[in-house]
Formats: structure tokens, sequence, C-alpha cells
């Protein structure tokens, strides 16, 4: 990614476009990321019916029975829709970067719930305590949603707890952290999952009720506290306004 | 109560189009598996396709109807009858209060849908009615249909005089779906941004093998029997995939991307669906054989059109069918 301008539209169906900025982890290019689905969500190119951030990507998806309407029909709404986002990416989005929140998140790093500690302190020589202290001790980047409602991958874990993901999914308990290569994330459900478990936090990440259904959305910073299994049992039982941990701008 | 479950089917959901615009926190759109079967199903009984329908498996669930109701059902054909009489797919059909519908035997597809016009009386969520089981949100409490689940109606109708102490009466017209497109066997995909990873001998392989659809099918997605090969192994970062999305696993076989997949995947999306012939996919099963074939996406585009095309012409001809007959049942008496 030499070149900071330099990206790739392609299709992921027939009424879903991508635009690309390469295949990497990285914050300045997840920003760019952010900041073209922020412009977009608030200058809709016409047709479309949502954009979505990604790693390193926005997939845009369109109504294109709607496009071929007002399109003159001899011109393909897949080489229209191209050339809209050709146009899109003229902008330098400057003003669309998002304002980052600071998210703070407890977690009960007890063997009770973090199933995969003994694996993992065994594998990289460390103690429990140093592992919750490498996990703790840093703000994370959320760099997309995905995978599950509100499931947050965030990055990037310290060299010395990077573990690699297990062979095969497991059942995983809702609030469950985990990790997996540099990523860290939290499953917001009940799920079966592949990532190394090493605590819960007692927060909702995923609530249908609320207006805003996620704790947390790409762009966010996130930093993780531990907190002891009383505490995560009076977290869990005490009806917590929503936001809980949100301290706004960083 | 309208509607009453009777007995549990193994997957039946309240579904329709889709949730889109949530994408952003991970919420995948969903909807019914078949879009084109819903919609006509919704069509026949006069409503907007938009309307929320049930998607049934088989074995599906056992209704009773607590007042008279038209209903239409389409898609697969699990032999449905109202207290104990067969009744046709893609026709609507008028039933009386206290009517039983099930769905005796499995004929063939996959997925069996059923429009209710006095409309299901359910709230959205997230701007759609689709069942999001993962989530546990959507449809009737997030969750299938369960034994003594009751549903209420929308409206209520009064179709005495078409009944006349008849069980059920069939309207004498028929869906036409034997559109020249869901008569073919192949089914049509387009190469995706991962495509030239592919060997050229897969990327030759791939239209000329049978690919069973293995045991690991159902709304998520169907995992396929065969493998191709990769040039080298591809590791992508997380990006945005869709219903009809053609994943390469590392051990060489592939995975479409079915409803209710997830919205982000890192394996190779080597081809997708042309949405057109997602219907076609969607009545497929386990041990199902299907075959490809090569399409350009401005052909996937058009045949996306001519399908919309001809679901407007349908439309157009139940409502006025309905109007007519309404009006004719009227003058009569």
């Amino acid at each position: 990614m030499e070149n900071p301008a330099s990206y790739k539209i392609y299709f992921i169906n027939d009424s879903a476009a991508a635009i690309d900025f390469g295949n990497v982890i990285d914050k300045k290019i997840n920003a760019k990321a952010i900041a073209l689905y922020n412009y977009l969500t608030q200058h809709p190119v016409e047709g479309m019916i949502e954009a979505i951030p990604a790693y390193s990507s926005v997939a845009i998806y369109f109504d294109v029975l709607s496009l071929r309407k007002k399109i003159p029909s001899h011109k393909k709404v897949y080489e229209w829709i191209q050339n809209k986002l050709n146009q899109v990416m003229l902008n330098e989005f400057t003003g669309f970067e998002t304002t980052t929140r600071f998210v703070r998140i407890p977690v009960c790093y007890d063997d009770e719930f973090a199933i995969d500690m003994p694996w993992i302190a065994e594998q990289k020589n460390l103690t429990r305590e140093e592992i919750v202290l490498l996990h703790s001790s840093r703000q994370y980047h959320v760099y997309m949603l995905g995978f599950l409602p509100g499931f947050s991958y965030m990055g990037e874990v310290d060299e010395r707890i990077v573990v690699p993901r297990k062979p095969e999914p497991m059942p995983i308990s809702a609030g469950s952290v985990g990790i997996a290569g540099k990523q860290t994330g939290i499953y917001p459900l009940n799920s079966p999952g592949g990532w190394q478990i090493i605590g819960r936090t007692p927060l909702k990440m995923f609530n249908k009720d609320n207006d805003e259904p996620c704790l947390l959305k790409a762009g966010d910073s996130v930093e993780f506290y531990s907190i002891t299994i009383d505490e995560f049992n009076h977290i869990q039982n005490t009806p917590s306004p929503r936001g809980e941990g949100v301290r706004g701008d960083a | 109560m309208s509607l009453k479950i009777i007995k549990a089917g193994i997957l039946d959901t309240i579904q329709d189009c889709g949730r889109y615009g949530f994408q952003y926190l991970g919420i995948n759109p969903g909807g019914a598996m078949d879009r084109f079967a819903a919609q006509v199903v919704n069509m026949l009984t006069g409503n907007e396709s938009s309307e929320p329908v049930i998607e049934l498996h088989f074995p599906a669930s056992i209704f009773l109807f607590e007042q008279e109701t038209m209903i239409a059902v389409g898609g697969a054909d699990f032999s449905a009858t109202i207290d104990g009489e067969d009744i046709p797919l893609w026709q609507p059909v008028i039933i009386a209060k206290n009517s039983i519908l099930q769905f005796e035997k499995w004929r063939k597809g996959a997925r069996c849908y059923l429009a209710i016009k006095e409309k299901l009386n359910i709230h959205k969520w997230l701007g759609s009615y689709s069942t999001n089981i993962k989530a546990a949100s959507g449809g009737l409490n997030g969750r299938s249909l369960q034994k003594n689940d009751a549903i209420n109606f929308k409206e209520r109708n009064d179709y005495k005089c078409f009944l006349r102490d008849k069980d059920f009466v069939v309207l004498p017209w028929k869906a036409d779906i034997l559109w020249k497109e869901t008569a073919i066997d192949r089914i049509a995909i387009v190469p995706g941004n991962e495509w030239e990873l592919l060997t050229k001998e897969s990327r030759r392989k791939i239209f000329r093998d049978f690919f069973v659809i293995g045991s690991l099918a159902d709304r998520m997605g169907y995992r396929l029997q065969g493998t191709l090969t990769a040039k080298q192994n591809c590791e992508l970062v997380s990006s945005i995939v869709s219903f009809g999305t053609i994943q390469l696993l590392p051990n060489g076989e592939l995975i479409i991307l079915m409803a209710d997949h997830q919205t982000a995947g890192g394996y190779p999306r080597i081809a997708y669906v042309a949405s057109a012939h997602l219907p076609l996919l969607a009545q497929k099963q386990p041990g199902d054989k299907i075959q490809f074939r090569f399409m350009e996406q401005e052909h996937a585009e058009e045949l996306l059109f001519l399908q919309q095309q001809h679901l407007q012409q349908l439309q157009n001809a139940c409502k006025f069918r309905l109007e007519e007959f309404y009006h004719t049942a009227h003058a009569g008496h």
C-alpha cells in the first residue's frame, strides 16, 4: 500500500460491490475504510441500501432493480455502479474519520471462564497473571464487526500472547473474551467458535431491545480491566444503563 | 388467536425478503431462502411481496386456522392437505374456520412457503420480520415455531359466500412458475475476486464436474463434496461476503453461503451465484447433485431483471384475478 489512494473495486454479487484497499490488517488502512464508510452513510450513492466496513474494505449493497429503472437501458447497472464508486473515491474523506470512542470493558479472567488459559500459559511459558496483565494493559482498536451480531475484531495483542485458533470450533458462552493470532474479541452470543478463551465480560455486548443493539462499533478504542468473580456477578445482576464503560472521546 | 401450531416441524420460521442496513453491526440479512417462492405465494393472496411468510422444512408443522383465511402454498412440495384433502401448490386457497393444514409427505424440494392474506400480526425487528435464530430476534420470539404457538392475524375477512359450507375452495388460477430459468438445472455462477486463485484445471473442473451437496447444508450455507485446487495458499483478512458467495476452503472443498450467512469471511471468494438462481439452489438439499455454468456479470444482472419482470407481471395478474373473482362472486348474489 505505497500509494494511499490505491484501491480496487470488485463485485461480491450482482447487487453489491466492494472497495478494497489491500489485503492487510493495518490501523491506517482500516481508518480509511471507516472514513469511506462514514462518508457513504452520510452521502449515500443513489440506489445504495447499505455500506459495511471491514478490515481493509467497504462493501456496498445496491437496489439494482430500482437502479435499472433509472439508468438508460443501454447501460449496464454494474458499470454505472463502478463509475459512481470511482467518483466517490475522488474525495479526500477529510472530516469523516471516526471520533474514537473509548470503551472500558470489565473482564473476569478466573479459571471458570478462562477455559483456554492453562493451555496458553503452558504454550507461552507465562503465568496466568502475566497473561491477564499483557491482555489488559493496552488499548485495542475495533477494526470491524462481523461473524455474529456485535462480534468485534480487535487488535493487536502483545506478541507474547499470540496464539493460533483452535483446530475445531467449540461451544462458547456469551461474553467470552478470546484471542486468535494477533486479534482479540468478545463473543456477544452463545456460539460455536475457535478462539482461545481467556475470560468473560459481564456486559451485554448485544441487546436486541436497544436502539443500538451492539455495544461496540468499528473504530472504537477498547481497554479491558480485570475484575473478580464477585464483581462479575454484581455487574451481571445489576440492571445497568447501556453504555456502561463508555467514556466518550479518547 | 388466528393461527395455532398443533405440532412443531423441524425448522419453520417467519421470513421476509431480509433485514438490510445492519450488516455493519454483524447482523446478517437472513430472510427467505427461496425469495422467488416467498414472493409468489404472497402475490397469489394479493399481498405485497414483502409480507412475512412462513418458511417450512420437512417434516413441517401442523397448523390450525381459527378463522376463515386465504392462503397460498408454494416452493417445495410436501403434499399439503386441508383436513386430509390435497390442496395444490401455487394456487390461492380459501379455507374454513377450524381447518387443519398439514404436510404429509415429502415429494420435492427443500423449503415450502405459506402466505396468509390476513397477514401475521407480529413485530418487525430492525426493519424486518425475518427470524434471526442466532440473535434470538425477529419473527416470532426469535425462534422457530413451536407447539402451541399462536399468532393473530391483522385482518379478518368473510369468505362464507365462497365457501358455502365447504372446508376449502381452491381458486381457479395458478401462478406460472415455469419461468425458463427455474426449469434449468445448472446453477449460473460469476467469477469472484479470488477466481484466479484456482488452478487452470480447477477452473475447468468447476464447470465440468457434478458437485454433491454434503450433509452440512442448512440456511447458513451448503458444503459441497468434491475438491478444487488453489495455486497457492491464500489467507485473506476478513471481508464482506453475501448470500451466494462461493468460498474455497483450505481443504479444497467449496462452501456456498446461503441466507443466514455470516456478514464477513476470510476464505477466498472464487465465485458467486447469479441471484436469479439462488431460488433454484435454495430448493436443493443434502445428497442433491448440482452443476455450475459460467456467466458474465452483465448476464447475471439481466437475468435478475427478467426474473423481476416476471414477478411483476405475476403480481399484476394475481391482483387482476382476485378483483375479478370478488366482483363476480358479489355480482352473483
